[in-house]
């Protein structure tokens, strides 16, 4: 019986661990390796309204296409409480560039102006039920010092960058936030390159 | 002997623009039409781009069950989401891989607005795939790559 039991335990942690967290969820914290070589966590963040977690990649032109507009978000929305934590879920052996020495270079290149960290277990991308990249999870922090999610999905809709009127989802998301609202919409979809799991 | 070689020659250019596709640009409004009235019995649209890899390692499964399975009525159409401003590299693309599906350019940039209407399941990550049945009511969605066996595996019980 306790065979089956702790059978079912584990087949249940496994579908948790898979189907990632969906708006209004708790966070899942993570330790990970910086670009510094220093360790970051979710928890270090405590004067904070929120983070803004994407996972992003250095090959895919998608995610490429949204370098300069993640500095700029930081930018602007670490200021009203929001910074921004990048996670690389991707496995580097069959995409060199995305491998530790590789994010070093392109956060040097590109000027990142927060935390780069690499998610090598890719533990986190599956606990947050990242799939694409980039892939934002919007997360905000409770009096108890926990981080929940309040939005997942796309940074705006205009991958290329060409539409002065795009709807720039994250942005919009912080300020509903600071405004004692909720995210409307709370969760967008985005063409990306998917994550590059371990087989 | 001029005019010989000058005929030769427009036949030769006119040859491979026959064998180079122009790849039709579609909004999804036209993509939703065509899957509602299309003529085969099972066409298999595959969302790719010309810069994923996974997607291009994937095309020759895809063109192999086309050729395979076209007296059945199946027929694949790559959907290729690349910019509209690249429509060009995307011509080329399909010119240099001789690829014999259909390749259409969908240009719908506001993708939340409709990858949910290909499938609720599609988190927008390609390679992806839907399956659609001629009556445009039966349709099956795969995120991720395909092998040739595991395609074959993915529509048959839609052929049965």
């Amino acid at each position: 019986m306790q065979k089956v039991l702790s059978l079912f335990a584990f087949m249940t942690i496994g579908i948790l661990a898979f189907a990632g967290v969906e708006v209004g969820d708790l966070a899942p914290d993570f330790k990970l390796k910086n670009i510094d070589g220093k360790m970051v966590s979710l928890s270090d963040y405590k004067d904070v309204k929120g983070v803004i977690v994407i996972f992003t990649c250095n090959h895919c032109p998608y995610a490429v296409l949204y370098e300069d507009r993640i500095v700029a978000l930081n930018s602007k929305l670490k200021g009203l409480g929001f910074p921004v934590v990048a996670i690389n879920p991707n496995d580097a052996s069959k995409y060199p560039d995305d491998n530790f020495e590789g994010m070093v270079k392109r956060a040097k290149d590109k000027g990142f102006n927060f935390p780069y960290l690499h998610d090598e277990s890719q533990a986190i991308a599956k606990a947050y039920g990242a799939t694409r990249t980039p892939h934002a999870f919007l997360l905000t922090r409770g009096n108890s010092g926990k981080f929940s999610v309040a939005y997942i999905g796309a940074i705006d809709n205009d991958t290329e960058n060409t539409n002065p009127d795009k709807t720039k989802y994250v942005e919009n998301a912080v300020t509903a936030i600071n405004s004692g609202k909720k995210p409307d919409p709370a969760s967008t979809k985005a063409i990306g390159c998917t994550i590059k799991w371990k087989q | 002997m001029q005019q010989c070689m000058l005929g030769l020659l427009l036949l030769f250019g006119f040859g491979q623009a026959l064998l180079a596709q122009n790849v039709e640009i579609l909004t999804f409004e036209q993509l939703q039409a065509r899957m509602a009235n299309q003529k085969q019995e099972l066409v298999v649209y595959n969302f790719w781009a010309t810069w994923c890899k996974p997607c291009v390692e994937e095309m020759p499964a895809f063109e192999k069950l086309a050729l395979d399975y076209q007296t059945k009525g199946v027929a694949v159409v790559f959907v290729s989401i690349d910019f509209k401003s690249k429509h060009a590299k995307v011509v080329e693309f399909v010119g240099q891989k001789k690829l014999k599906s259909e390749v259409v350019l969908l240009n719908a940039p506001d993708y939340n607005a409709w990858i949910d209407k290909v499938s609720p399941k599609w988190s927008g990550a390609i390679p992806a795939t839907l399956v659609v049945k001629k009556t445009g009511k039966v349709s099956k969605f795969h995120e991720g790559s395909f092998t040739y066996e595991e395609l074959v595996n993915f529509i048959k019980p839609l052929l049965e």
